[in-house]
């Protein structure tokens, strides 16, 4: 019985094979962005977490030195000598490999653990996972090692001093359990800070926003695969009710009958999410190298260029795909449970039905969109972000049935012409059918010019942003304190404006900060746009009077223009101004060189801003008569078109993803449309049959599809500005410590709205030309055969 | 390659830190060897031997506190040769490690330190006489006259030496024969040391005065393949007599044994394998392991038939190579106090 069960239920794949296709694809579309964006998630944290293992960063407390980056190597031997146990540690870039050398005697991980698990490190051997081993290769022995962080090439101190043709150190390990007794660092090397393990930037932390945003996109996608899913779950549901009457009147039990279908329908549920794993592993491929560099650009973070199966994507994907599968499936059980034994299918009834649910539909989507306002005023923090955007989509999803038989009704009131009456009539009965797929749209649509929104204005202000910061045409970074006089002089003599720039690291409101010293000028007057200030603010802090501080640390320290910042234990400043710091993740505070200079006397400046009109020849003059290596010196055009490139990376991965949302939309219209057809031709036979052509029906479906998509359209713009305004006052501020202004391209939003209308037109285009083509017979039996 | 085999040949100290003593019966590529006769020439031979793969500057002090209470101190530093000879700055290829410890009666302090040689860290001079890793050091114008320091996290030591007696040498003339095949290391001590000076306790300092022993030992295979540890008896007795003995356990079971008796003036009688006998009497469990605690020593030679005990049983040196180390009591034929070295049981 069950064998003859299951191959009923079955039969009706066999006879709508689109349907099936529909459901696997459903559930495919749905894990596949999902899983792809969570590989690449997981891909980037275990590269990070890699990173952090390698390196030991956060784990140990440092000692570096107060200014610049090196340490001379006597220093160390002076420190282990005095009782501080340190080891040393040598970091630099070469072929764009991070080189990092270490003395594994010393090494926190030291002997004792390396007698556990042996390393390979060897006095003349590099250490290096296969891709970053290949550009070390020419430079020294390499032994490949899969567990090291990709672009990090770890070898014996020795052996990197030699490489890097240098004798010195960059920072030194604390270890842990130090001596009884110790003198004072500030008497055997004053010219060394310790540096908490807590206060280094966790890249992880830096990141997070960047793969939040990819994970609302998975997120976003997986809610539409689901939805399809839902609704091809519905309509075979619908199809199969003649079916399952027959089935539970041969007398299969109802728990049988239950039993059968679930496992039916589940074991597809395996498939079509497989496959989608599958596909989310392609996507996340192709995506990856984008990816990869837009991470690098902006955070400086080196993530694996090669994508591993890992559990924790996969099988996440698969898991979720199954509870959505599995919730769509028990309502309709639930619907199969209470149907009465011989009750037929009638979609007029249905429509009635629905007619209720979408009052109560409207009830919860205004409840939830008139929460958002409150919710936006009281709630703090990223999870409220996040709530307050679920609360709008969700709203938003729920309204747009309701609104869209609403705007059909007062159309068809006004229609006069009984065909366009019917049109209109027999849109609002294809609603409840369609209306899943729409909503698809919507949020696809929306969230498409939700995040072109972010990502433009970021774009924009990001380039206003590099035009001020990067005033100065070079920017030269010195060595010692003779270099620095000497290149002031230099200049001075030239009468070259020179902007110098101190710095170093400090705690200011408890937090790190880093505080520099800037000698007030035209450029800083003229270039440097504040977002608040007090009255002649430059003037205010050309005396000393006063600071200005970016804005992540207004934010984190919670203090503004007029607020006081104790610079330092004697010296007390209010702020007289605010300036915007995009992809900065540190809060600076910035004084004047002089104030500086009296708090630090020793610190010389190490950078200089340079006004040139020719700069290829002053860099020239710079390196022959000061000495000064040309790698020190960097053109800060080319630093523009650096971050400019890094944008146009991230940019491929939002117009991949957009396109690839946008396109799930259509296919879930276009499934959507496919599954009515065949329920339709009972509707449309009277039609037919009162004259209308099989090819007029056919662009009256069309119409319906586009004009549809117009109206989702127009009530997405809305939506997806409230989206953007959330993303970049709310989320933007909370995850990355600054807010950006909001920009509006109207130009990008009617293209959009131009690929939404074409992905309907396209997806009508099938079930259209279909249409054109059912034989008359078709149309004809359906007067024939009583239902 | 494996990765470990890798690790093996070009970082053999690392290796005797992973397996422990067993590996002092490696192969001896490229190193010099001990051999018969030597002569030593001072104060150079107090300095390092690079040629050797491996050296010792090794003292143990049985100490007592002002009320009485019996300490044991130790301070070690090894060096360890990847290649014979020596190369400037992060090329050279010594390594150096250092052990220091206190015994208390009911507690034992031990911790470690490592450097490479080449850059300074760690080192030893012959003239004036200075051995030091990071901030330890044992240092003095000459041999005769010295200072010692360590520290812990958990305690430390500043001490002041004098020797009040010659240097000894071992086996034959100083050339100490560790197995039947021959394995043999070259080795004399200065254990005629004073010493007094300060503990840095948990519980406060304590000052404290007592003798200390010093071991100079080099080689480079001071154990053969089937010798899988040893135990080592440095005695001194209230008659102003002293007695060093060893024992090399061999994986059969049997034992190979050396002494050296050490009259009060410092002439000595060196005898060969079964002479000096050690057997166990009582075992404790301390940190897992079951050690002897409590051994009977003899010498029949000089009609020494005497219980060696440990001051704390618990004396177990939980670093990087694991090993019994501590202060000892002695009754019986003798009376006296020492120090006692259980390596290999693991």
């Amino acid at each position: 019985m069950t064998t003859w069960c299951l191959r009923a239920l079955l039969s009706h794949w066999w006879r709508n094979p689109v349907q099936l296709f529909a459901y696997l694809a459903g559930l495919a579309l749905a894990t596949a962005l999902w899983s792809g964006v969570q590989a690449i998630n997981s891909e980037a944290r275990a590269s990070y977490d890699a990173a952090a293992k390698t390196l030991g960063e956060g784990q140990y407390d440092l000692l570096i030195p107060k200014q610049g980056n090196r340490i001379p190597q006597d220093v160390y031997v002076l420190l282990r000598k005095s009782g501080w146990l340190v080891s040393p540690v040598i970091d630099a870039r070469i072929n764009d490999v991070r080189l990092f050398g270490i003395d594994l005697v010393t090494s926190a991980t030291g002997l004792p653990n390396l007698a556990k698990e042996p390393s390979g490190i060897t006095y003349d051997t590099l250490l290096a996972n296969e891709e970053t081993a290949l550009k070390v290769a020419m430079l020294a022995n390499v032994t490949v090692d899969t567990s090291i962080a990709p672009g990090i090439a770890i070898g014996d101190i020795g052996l990197v001093q030699r490489m890097l043709k240098r004798d010195d150190l960059t920072h030194l390990i604390l270890l842990p359990n130090q001596p009884i007794t110790q003198p004072s660092l500030s008497m055997i090397a004053p010219n060394l800070r310790v540096q908490s393990a807590h206060t280094v930037t966790n890249v992880a932390q830096l990141t997070s926003s960047f793969h939040l945003n990819l994970t609302a996109f998975g997120l976003l996608s997986f809610a539409v695969g689901l939805f399809i899913v839902n609704s091809t779950i519905g309509l075979a549901f619908e199809q199969r009710r003649g079916m399952i009457r027959t089935i539970r009147s041969l007398g299969v039990p109802m728990r049988t009958l239950i039993s059968l279908i679930t496992l039916e329908m589940m074991t597809l549920a395996v498939i079509g999410a497989g496959f989608g794993i599958a596909l989310g592993y392609f996507i996340a491929a192709f995506l990856l190298p984008d990816v990869a560099a837009t991470l690098k650009g902006l955070y400086g973070a080196q993530i694996s260029g090669t994508l591993e199966l890992r559990a924790s994507w996969w099988l996440s994907g698969m898991i979720l795909a199954l509870i959505g599968t599995a919730l769509a499936l028990s309502s309709r059980i639930w619907q199969i449970i209470q149907m009465p034994l011989l009750a037929s299918a009638k979609p007029r009834a249905w429509v009635i039905a629905t007619g209720s649910r979408f009052r109560l539909q409207l009830i919860i989507a205004i409840t939830l969109l008139f929460s958002t306002v409150p919710l936006a005023l009281i709630l703090e923090g990223l999870l409220a972000g996040f709530i307050l955007l679920g609360c709008l989509l969700v709203g938003a999803a729920l309204a747009l049935p309701p609104l869209l038989g609403g705007i059909l009704t007062v159309v068809q009131k006004y229609t006069v012409a009984p065909v366009w009456v019917w049109f209109w009539a027999d849109t609002r009965q294809q609603l409840p059918g369609l209306s899943l797929a729409l909503i698809a749209l919507l949020l696809a649509v929306a969230a498409n010019i939700g995040v072109s929104t972010m990502v433009s204005s970021f774009r924009q202000t990001f380039i206003e942003f590099l035009d001020q910061r990067l005033a100065p045409e070079l920017f030269v970074e010195v060595e010692t304190a003779n270099q620095s006089a000497a290149l002031e002089i230099f200049l001075m003599n030239r009468q070259i404006e020179v902007l110098p720039l101190l710095t170093t690291q400090v705690v200011i409101a408890d937090l790190p900060v880093d505080l520099y010293g800037i000698r007030v000028g035209q450029t800083y007057r003229n270039n440097w746009i504040f977002l608040d200030n007090t009255l002649n603010a430059w003037d205010i802090i050309e005396s000393g009077k006063a600071v200005v501080v970016n804005e992540q640390f207004a934010r984190r320290a919670d203090l503004w223009v007029g607020n006081l910042v104790q610079v330092n234990r004697d010296l007390i400043l209010p702020i007289a101004g605010v300036v915007g710091d995009y992809g900065n993740p540190q809060g600076q505070v910035i004084i004047t060189e002089r104030t500086f200079k009296d708090l630090y006397p020793n610190l010389y400046a190490s950078k200089f801003g340079v006004r040139t009109q020719d700069a290829s020849f002053l860099r020239t003059q710079i390196v022959n008569t000061l000495g000064i290596k040309n790698n020190a010196i960097i053109n800060q055009v080319g630093i523009k078109a650096l971050s400019l490139e890094v944008f146009e990376r991230t940019f491929v991965v939002t117009s991949a993803l957009n396109v690839l949302t946008l396109g799930v939309a259509s296919f879930a219209i276009l499934m959507s449309l496919l599954t009515l057809a065949d329920l339709r031709v009972p509707q449309l036979a009277p039609v037919w049959a009162l004259g209308l052509t099989r090819r007029r029906l056919a662009w009256l479906e069309l119409l319906r599809a586009v004009l549809l998509a117009g109206i989702v359209f127009v009530c997405a713009i809305p939506m997806g500005l409230a989206l953007a305004w959330i993303l970049l006052t709310i989320i933007n501020v909370e995850a990355f410590g600054w807010q950006l202004p909001m920009y509006l391209f109207p130009l990008k939003y009617l293209e959009l709205g131009g690929y939404a209308l074409i992905a309907a037109f396209l997806a009508a285009m099938w079930p259209a030309v279909r249409l054109m083509r059912t034989p008359p017979s078709t149309l004809l039996r359906v007067f024939a055969s009583e239902r | 390659m494996n990765v470990k085999i890798l690790f093996l040949i070009f970082f053999w100290p690392l290796s005797v830190v992973a397996q422990g003593f067993s590996d002092l019966g490696s192969r001896a590529d490229g190193f010099a060897n001990p051999e018969l006769n030597p002569t030593f020439s001072f104060p150079t031979d107090h300095g390092p031997h690079p040629e050797y793969r491996i050296e010792w500057w090794y003292l143990t002090a049985n100490l007592n506190g002002p009320d009485g209470t019996a300490y044991g101190l130790q301070w070690t530093l090894f060096r360890t040769g990847l290649r014979p000879g020596e190369a400037p700055g992060w090329l050279s290829p010594q390594v150096w490690f250092a052990h220091a410890a206190v015994t208390t009666p009911d507690q034992h302090f031990a911790t470690e330190r490592f450097a490479r040689g080449g850059i300074g860290q760690a080192g030893v001079e012959a003239t004036p006489f200075r051995a030091w890793i990071d901030e330890w050091v044992l240092e003095g114008e000459d041999f005769q006259k010295m200072a010692l320091t360590a520290n812990g996290p958990n305690f430390g030591y500043d001490m002041s030496l004098q020797a009040n007696g010659p240097l000894v040498f071992h086996g034959d003339k100083g050339y100490s024969v560790k197995s039947e095949q021959g394995q043999a290391s070259y080795y004399y001590s200065q254990p005629f040391f004073t010493i007094d000076g300060t503990l840095k306790l948990p519980t406060g300092n304590v000052e404290v005065s007592g003798h200390a022993w010093l071991d100079r030992e080099w080689s480079s295979q001071p154990l053969s393949d089937d010798q899988s540890g040893w135990d080592w008896f440095s005695l001194s007795f209230v008659d102003g007599a002293k007695l060093m003995g060893f024992q090399l356990r061999q994986t059969d079971g049997s034992l190979y044994s050396s002494s050296t008796w050490i009259t009060p003036d410092g002439s000595t009688s060196s005898y060969p394998n079964g002479a000096f006998s050690a057997i166990p009497l009582n075992n404790k469990t301390t940190k897992d392991r079951n050690l002897p605690i409590q051994w009977r020593v003899t010498l029949p030679d000089k009609n020494v038939d005497i219980i060696v005990t440990a001051q704390n049983p618990d004396a177990w040196m939980e670093l990087s190579i694991p090993y019994w180390e501590g202060p000892v009591n002695v009754l019986g034929s003798h009376i006296g106090q020492g120090y006692l070295e259980m390596t290999g049981y693991e």
